[in-house]
């Protein structure tokens, strides 16, 4: 089943609303929705958003001399939603993190956060690694690690403020996990490892935090707590890329879906974009069961994305 | 108690004990202050390695007469920068290219010197250590060497925090990340060097390992842990010295047999009350 809603590029060519005009400048807010991109022309028709907190505009991106990691990839963050990333392994994901952060500039194309260029907003956005490449017996306490969020600009001789501490105080409490301050991190619970990684982000004052693989390990209740402290950020007025390979996740908690393999394979709301069409194509195969009308819970529809990570699909 | 105080103070009436003393301290500073970022960094080779490479410099400044110290530095911080472009870049697995790296730097040591007829006392000294040896200018260099040491991680903490434990986040915050990695190679070298008379190259890297590693299993935070490693590193350092003097034996490995006993023990009693939660458990 194809979505009417799903952005659909193939190779090099655009869906139908998908002309490129080179020249057209932003204004501030890049709010000028008329309809360049795919992804706003469909959020035009079928939502009222307020401001974007990411736009992702027409993205080539990768290492020079070798095959774009992205290619032409369009699609956009809400503020105060939560988008699902979902793709394989190489897909281009960690690529699109980067650009997002600015680490990485773009080959063509542009990222836009809160409507501004990602030079201009690195206070803005924070990433959240997966927790397994985080060195957790590294001697810092909980409040050590909070407080690297804060980190604005080398000074030498410097230590963290008042309101520095002040500020991952009121992170941790956001997030749930005040009274550990003084905790090695070594010694928390996975939930409450992946807590600390996020307060980190929000200790920095962004409003667009990126996660990377957030649930992956965790048992269903630990999960099921973690999605609904992100629910609470949302709400709180924060923004959230969500990379996983959770796609009950995406279908139950997340506000819109983005499929990648090098480009968008499938952008719009879970129910529209999960479907077995748009994931064969993501996945580069039929791995995926499910029902007639998008995902349904309760039936016979399941769906299983990817496999626990560490394993490489053979796509691309 | 007359023969004991005196078995105490006397080797330190003699003026070369106390430069020893001193430049043990010195020592112990530098190797405290980088060697917990070494171990916690898994950066261990590299500091053994960094030690052996240091002996293509010595022999080439010993061939051509210019200061020794200064070719053990030059060399060292070459090695440093040089291990620092292999791990970002090699496409041979890091420990195999150190291993590599300093073998062969150590071989080009050995072999520059070989052509010399007899090998001399101030090579030998560089090699194994000299502790007693240790000359007012030698102690000079080392305590400007560790000023530049310590007064670089103490202005730079956040950062080097930051990048020890999470490269990519740091890297993401706006943190050169990719400085930071060379400047921890770089003050290994340094490290190296200030140790090098004192310990020589073949046990340096034990002076950067051992008493960081002790402390380590008994606390829990960078600052700890530089101050207990301080205290067990003078402590195998008077040790060491005290060995040296009334046993009649080498003064380095005397010290570095010291910290591994200290190491030894505390592994033994913090083991048995389970210091280190199991991963997970409190959910």
């Amino acid at each position: 089943m194809t979505s009417d809603h799903g952005v659909e590029h193939g190779h090099g060519a655009h869906g139908p609303a998908g002309h490129e005009d080179p020249d057209h400048v932003h204004d501030e807010m890049g709010l000028d929705a008329a309809g360049h991109v795919p992804a706003r022309a469909r959020l035009a028709a079928g939502h009222s958003h307020g401001p974007l907190a990411l736009e992702v505009n027409n993205l080539w991106a990768g290492y020079p001399g070798k095959t774009p990691a992205l290619e032409d990839v369009s699609f956009v963050v809400p503020e105060g939603e939560m988008v699902g990333l979902v793709g394989p392994n190489g897909a281009g994901k960690s690529t699109l993190f980067k650009s997002i952060l600015g680490v990485m500039r773009p080959l063509l194309g542009e990222v836009r956060v809160f409507g501004r260029p990602v030079s201009e907003t690195r206070r803005d956005v924070a990433y959240t690694p997966q927790a397994e490449e985080v060195d957790w017996d590294f001697p810092v306490s909980v409040m050590d690690v909070v407080l690297m969020g804060r980190w604005n600009g080398t000074r030498l001789f410097r230590r963290w403020s008042r309101e520095d501490r002040e500020m991952a105080h009121a992170a941790l409490e956001r997030v749930q996990i005040s009274g550990m301050e003084k905790r090695q991190v070594g010694e928390l619970s996975g939930g409450q490892r992946r807590r600390v990684l996020i307060a980190r982000s929000i200790a920095r004052g962004a409003r667009l935090l990126l996660l990377d693989e957030p649930f992956a390990g965790l048992d269903a209740g630990v999960e099921h707590d973690l999605l609904a402290i992100l629910d609470d950020l949302t709400h709180q007025g924060c923004s959230i890329l969500i990379a996983t390979h959770d796609l009950s996740c995406v279908a139950t908690a997340c506000d819109e879906a983005c499929c990648l393999n090098r480009t968008v394979q499938g952008y719009g709301t879970p129910a529209d974009v999960l479907t077995e069409e748009v994931l064969a194509r993501t996945f580069d195969r039929h791995l995926i069961t499910v029902g007639e009308s998008g995902i349904s819970f309760g039936g016979d529809a399941i769906a299983v994305a990817g496999e626990p990570h560490g394993h490489e699909h053979s796509a691309n | 108690m007359a023969d004991l105080v005196s078995w105490l103070l006397e080797p330190f009436e003699y003026a070369f004990m106390q430069r020893a003393l001193m430049s043990l301290v010195i020592v112990s500073v530098v190797g405290s202050v980088v060697g917990t970022f070494v171990v916690h960094k898994g950066l261990a080779a590299s500091g053994s390695g960094l030690a052996h490479a240091t002996l293509a410099g010595v022999a080439i400044a010993f061939v051509n007469g210019v200061s020794i110290a200064l070719g053990a530095l030059v060399a060292a911080v070459a090695s440093g920068v040089g291990i620092g472009y292999v791990r970002s870049n090699s496409r041979v697995s890091y420990d195999t290219a150190i291993a590599i790296f300093y073998v062969s730097a150590f071989s080009l040591g050995i072999l520059i010197i070989s052509r010399r007829s007899s090998y001399t006392p101030d090579l030998i000294s560089f090699v194994f250590g000299d502790i007693l040896g240790v000359s007012r200018a030698d102690l000079v260099g080392e305590l400007i060497l560790a000023v530049v040491v310590v007064g670089f991680v103490l202005a730079f903490y956040r950062e080097m925090v930051m990048v020890a434990y999470d490269p990519a986040m740091a890297a993401a915050a706006g943190v050169r990340a990719w400085f930071f990695e060379y400047a921890l190679l770089v003050l290994i070298a340094l490290a190296v060097v200030v140790a090098l008379q004192a310990i020589g190259i073949v046990l340096v890297s034990a002076m950067l390992i051992i008493p960081p590693a002790t402390a380590s299993l008994l606390a829990r935070r960078i600052p700890q842990i530089i101050a207990i490693s301080f205290v067990l590193s003078v402590g195998a350092s008077i040790l060491g010295l005290y060995a040296s003097f009334h046993a009649d034996v080498a003064a380095s490995p005397a010290i570095v047999l010291g910290s591994t006993l200290a190491f030894a023990v505390t592994l033994a009693a913090t083991s048995r009350r389970g210091a280190r939660l199991p991963v997970g458990a409190a959910e």
